[in-house]
């Protein structure tokens, strides 16, 4: 290993331009001329929309332009698409409502933007947004998720009992058979919660026309620029790719919010042509809060079979799944194919039945945030597997070692679609129990009583599916796009490399890790390779960056272009010395005729091959510069074992994290500092989700109550331990870097084991999240009540 | 925001004049609720007098029977304050223990007081300590400040000073934190002086409040087990998404607890 190379733990190159306040985000970028645009949102969760006056606000000092849904339509701009297309249990497609860019006819949640207001300056734009005259005469707003069906307003017509999708998968009737014959049945019913996404960077976009060449520029917070052009260009705007340019340029952040196409982003690459300026649009924090798309929110019931020894025979999964007022980009695949899927996790169980009902409310759109559905699989998986170890009075530990697939059971086809690649997740488990010194856990609960803390230990067994794969297949259950990802390795002259990837970092690290994995197999120094990412211009084609595919897929498309260029290299090597193509080797960085001491850096390759005085132009093009497209054969599977520790007090209900053990497999890991910084955030954001952070609307009003850092709690570093972060490693067989992907496992694997230690410190079955001081407060009075008896 | 006139007067004499002068004048001193609000669009003063800067409103001076604090002193003054750690330490600790430190370098003791934010921590201290606000007008006692929700005995135009907290034998202050904001769910400050005991209690109510059940139980026996058997009525206490007026009513006597066990620490 190299001090920069695969393995190594190099600082982040990126990490200079970030901290020093250096790095370019797109509310940085001004474009000369450019006008500010500001949406007039609905007040009101659901309501038909009467008219919109707008003629005082049109007249207001420095308004260029006021822009209603009307206008639009004029326009012939089309509605948000949806990049999902599911079908349902009775064969049928999700329904599909219009999606349009500004509120046609009805609001449908707090936050729909009814006008864009287009002005010199913010303030202006604001000044005028508040002028506009809009007649609502309000609706009952649909809030609840597993009322939804049930209730009496219908948020679109087209679906009546608001429900877009009724959907299954596994084996019923084998399923049902399993639980005929099971000695127990554990039974859980939860909510898994409502969140809002929070990325430091609210969302913005910035549109730009150019009347001389007619081609459009859209500068956005995105994690995926050439979806966006695609989806933009093709269903919105109708502009054709070849006119448009998407730029996501520095990204605070995205955690899967950023993913989605936004209205905002057409309104104002639209807007920017019609009012002959270039348009800036940047989201308040309140804004954010209303209408970035959300996370979570499943109403599920978990039936877990199993024989008197704590053998899994049967699973059974009820869900009815939150998808907001619209759907979102992935919304409909997210509560169903990146979650039903998982629920084998890393256990034999032989069957398994889910059924997941997809409803619309009143509520801001939802959609994949950090986890994308495996947060919530997971803890359907482990609150139940925890539940029947307490059932049966088994060890937590125990239930689980007994349930696991063995490491010779691999590939692993489960009952519910998915072919596991690899894994050992007793050694995991293992190396958990060790870290947190389980052994000894009824003693540090025995001191913790003396100081009248009452201590619980939980675990998160989990697994995820990283790397959304094949295309073929991702094409058959619904996706509207492809999940390969493009590389380009650019040689230059001098020996320097561009890496080009069509993934995207906002956060990642991607220039330090891509550098490294291409410093380490082409022997190029370290500080010699750029990495270019968020370009549409810049790079042939990319799918962007979520679903911890980064790695997987951009770094094996990376890996299959470096091919292509020790491939030719060794040809221009070949001829520069005057050898046979096949007598050529590659080793750090030289090709070198085997057996001799006579060899060519791969500079001077390159060198040869930009300024080719002597090279086999009749055999090979000049230039060193190779591009790849990779598709994988199947997801990766990373899965490792998390301990929760923490102390609750049961005269306030604080619940302190007090330990943490994670030991993760992620198969060959580039740069271990950057993995374990994902893990440490991931977890951050899974103990968010399961001790402070609950979106919180309005049952009757449909108003969002948590719609600021007063009300919404983010994890601050004191809510956090010190994690004991540690890895196995079972490489991912079937790409050529042997990489799983690491950035969703914390958020992942947290919210169950802290769960499992809360309920198990309080000694009761289960507690809603987020564990707020007074539902935990609530809990240890039942059980004092209790031990009193 | 909105757009208003910003005036930084140079005395408190002219800061009056320019508040009476003003159709709707607010006065910015550290700002901490202020400008969110504007931010907001909350709220759209004609005109702002930013009285943060003036120097005779910034001090702490120390006489051995009493503190007196300017009212644009910061919360981190206070709270690194020698004179105020060692005269009244609860107060250094309730000062300490504001928002967070952007907020504490920033937020000054007069503009939290004037607020009278049903959560904020200096009402909870001024309430205990029997202290005296001094304003531009004339001297109120804590008892007769505190109205109710954002409501002070204030006048239009009238200007919080400095307030004056005698020093207590004992103090001790202990609060939960609501987790989102930090500011208080419940905070419970007592004080033991040559005038009595003292109970006051903030976060709970429309606006600070003195517990006098438990100063009763308090005046012959200051300690954490003479009020452990005083039940705290949820009747009137605030009630939110965060906490019910039933745990608000029990956190209570939890921090009552907690902060007598530190005043005798």
């Amino acid at each position: 290993m190299t001090e920069t190379g695969i393995g190594a733990r190099v600082k982040r190159k990126e990490d200079f331009r970030f901290l020093t306040g250096q790095g370019t985000y797109t509310d940085d970028i001004n474009r000369h001329g450019q006008a500010h645009a500001c949406f007039l949102r609905s007040p009101h969760a659901h309501a038909k929309l009467g008219a919109i006056n707008a003629a005082k606000a049109k007249a207001m000092p420095g308004v260029l332009a006021v822009f209603t849904h009307a206008d639009l339509a004029a326009d012939k701009v089309g509605g948000v698409p949806c990049g999902f297309g599911l079908t349902q249990k009775n064969g049928k497609p999700q329904i599909e409502p219009p999606h349009p860019a500004l509120a046609a006819g009805k609001v449908r949640y707090a936050g729909d933007a009814v006008a864009m207001v287009v002005a010199e300056t913010l303030a202006q734009a604001r000044d005028a947004a508040e002028a506009i005259e809009v007649g609502y005469s309000e609706l009952p707003a649909v809030v609840d998720t597993a009322g939804a069906p049930r209730a009496k307003s219908a948020v679109h017509d087209e679906a009546p009992n608001n429900v877009c999708f009724e959907w299954e998968i596994g084996d019923k009737a084998k399923t049902d058979e399993a639980f005929a014959k099971a000695a127990n049945v554990s039974k859980l019913e939860f909510v898994n919660n409502r969140l809002i996404p929070n990325a430091m960077e609210p969302r913005a976009a910035v549109g730009e026309y150019d009347r001389a060449t007619g081609n459009y520029t859209l500068y956005t917070t995105s994690q995926n620029p050439h979806v966006i052009r695609l989806l933009m260009g093709a269903f919105v705007l109708a502009i054709p790719e070849h006119r448009l340019r998407v730029v996501a340029p520095d990204v605070g952040g995205g955690f899967g919010s950023k993913i989605f196409h936004y209205a905002e982003e057409a309104l104002v690459t639209w807007a920017c042509r019609k009012v002959g300026r270039p348009v800036k649009w940047t989201a308040e924090r309140s804004e954010s809060f209303l209408t970035d798309a959300h996370g979570r929110d499943h109403v599920t019931k978990v039936e877990l079979a199993t024989d008197r020894e704590g053998n899994f025979l049967g699973l059974r999964v009820h869900s009815i799944a939150n998808l907001g007022a619209y759907l979102s980009t992935f919304a409909p695949m997210v509560p169903t194919w990146l979650y039903a899927p998982l629920f084998a996790g890393q256990y034999r169980t032989p069957a398994i039945h889910a059924e997941v009902i997809g409803v619309f409310t009143n509520t801001s759109p939802v959609d994949a945030y950090r986890g994308a559905g495996r947060p919530e699989a997971t803890y359907v998986v482990e609150r139940i597997v925890e539940t029947a170890a307490r059932d049966l009075k088994l060890d937590p530990a125990e239930i689980r070692r007994k349930n696991f697939i063995a490491p010779a059971q691999f590939p692993y086809t489960t009952p519910v679609v998915l072919q596991y690649d690899s894994g050992q997740y007793a050694l995991a488990m293992d190396k958990a129990c060790q870290l947190i010194d389980y052994k000894n856990f009824a003693k540090r609960k025995a001191e913790a009583e003396k100081r009248g803390r009452l201590r619980g230990i939980g675990f998160s067994a989990y697994i995820e599916a990283c790397g959304v794969a094949p295309s073929a297949v991702a094409g058959a259950i619904g996706a509207r796009a492809g999940l390969y990802e493009a590389g380009v390795i650019r040689f230059h002259p001098t020996g320097s490399v561009t890496v080009i990837t069509g993934t995207h970092s906002h956060g990642q690290g991607h220039e330090t890790t891509f550098a490294q994995l291409v410093s380490d197999r082409l022997g190029v120094p370290y500080d010699s390779i750029d990495v270019v990412h968020g370009d549409t211009d810049r790079i042939p084609f990319g799918m962007g960056t979520y679903g911890s595919r980064s790695i997987a897929v951009g770094g094996s498309a990376l890996s299959k272009a470096m091919d292509k260029i020790v491939d030719k290299g060794k040809r221009i090597a070949a001829h520069l010395m005057e050898a046979a193509v096949q007598d050529i080797e590659f080793k750090n960085g030289a090709f070198r005729v085997a057996g001799t001491d006579k060899q060519k850096t791969i500079q001077e390759v390159a060198f040869a091959a930009y300024v080719p005085h002597n090279y086999p132009l009749n055999e090979l093009e000049p230039g060193l510069e190779e591009t790849a497209y990779y598709d994988p054969a199947n997801f990766t599977y990373p899965a490792g074992t998390h301990i929760a520790e923490v102390e609750v007090d049961p005269q306030t209900g604080q619940v302190e994290v007090v330990d943490w053990a994670a030991v993760d497999d992620f198969g060959n890991v580039i740069n271990p500092m950057i993995v374990e910084g994902q893990v440490h955030g991931g977890i951050a954001q899974g103990i968010g989700q399961a001790l402070l952070e609950g979106c919180v609307y309005d049952d009757r009003s449909g108003q969002l109550v948590t719609g600021s850092y007063m009300d919404y709690c983010m994890p601050r570093a004191d809510n956090l331990p010190s994690y004991r972060v540690d890895m196995t490693h079972t490489p991912c067989p079937h790409n050529p870097l042997g990489v799983k992907g690491c950035g969703e496992a914390g958020a992942i694997a947290a919210p169950a084991a802290l769960m499992n230690a809360i309920t198990n410190a309080l000694g009761i079955k289960d507690l809603a999240m987020p564990a707020t001081p007074e539902r935990v407060w609530r809990a240890a009075q039942a059980r004092g009540a209790r031990a009193a008896e | 925001m909105y757009n208003f006139a910003y005036h930084r007067p140079g005395s408190l004499a002219e800061a009056e004049r320019k508040l009476k002068a003003a159709a709707d004048g607010r006065l910015l001193a550290g700002g901490q609720t202020l400008l969110p609000t504007l931010k907001q669009r909350l709220a759209k003063p004609s005109d702002l007098i930013d009285i943060g800067r003036l120097a005779e409103l910034s001090f702490i001076k120390a006489d051995g029977r009493s503190v007196q604090i300017g009212a644009t002193t910061r919360h981190a003054t206070v709270a690194a304050s020698a004179e105020v750690r060692k005269a009244i330490p609860a107060l250094a600790k309730l000062a300490g223990g504001i928002g967070d430190p952007q907020v504490r370098n920033m937020g000054t003791i007069g503009g939290s007081l004037a607020n009278s934010d049903p959560a904020a921590d200096y009402p909870a201290a001024v309430l205990a300590l029997g202290a005296t606000i001094h304003t531009t007008e004339r001297a109120i006692a804590a008892d007769d400040f505190f109205k109710g929700l954002f409501e002070t005995a204030l006048k239009p135009g009238e200007i919080i000073k400095s307030v004056s907290f005698p020093v207590p034998e004992k103090a001790g202050y202990m609060k939960f934190a609501q987790p989102a904001s930090r500011f208080c769910m419940v905070g419970v400050f007592v004080c033991k002086a040559g005038s009595g005991v003292r109970v006051a209690v903030t976060g709970a109510g429309p606006c600070a409040f003195r517990q006098s059940a438990m100063e009763k139980a308090l005046a012959s026996n200051f300690s954490a087990a003479a009020i452990e058997s005083v039940k705290v009525s949820p009747a009137g206490l605030n009630a939110d998404i965060h906490c019910s007026a039933e745990y608000r009513a029990h956190l209570v006597g939890v921090m009552a607890r907690r902060a007598l066990t530190e005043a005798n620490g």
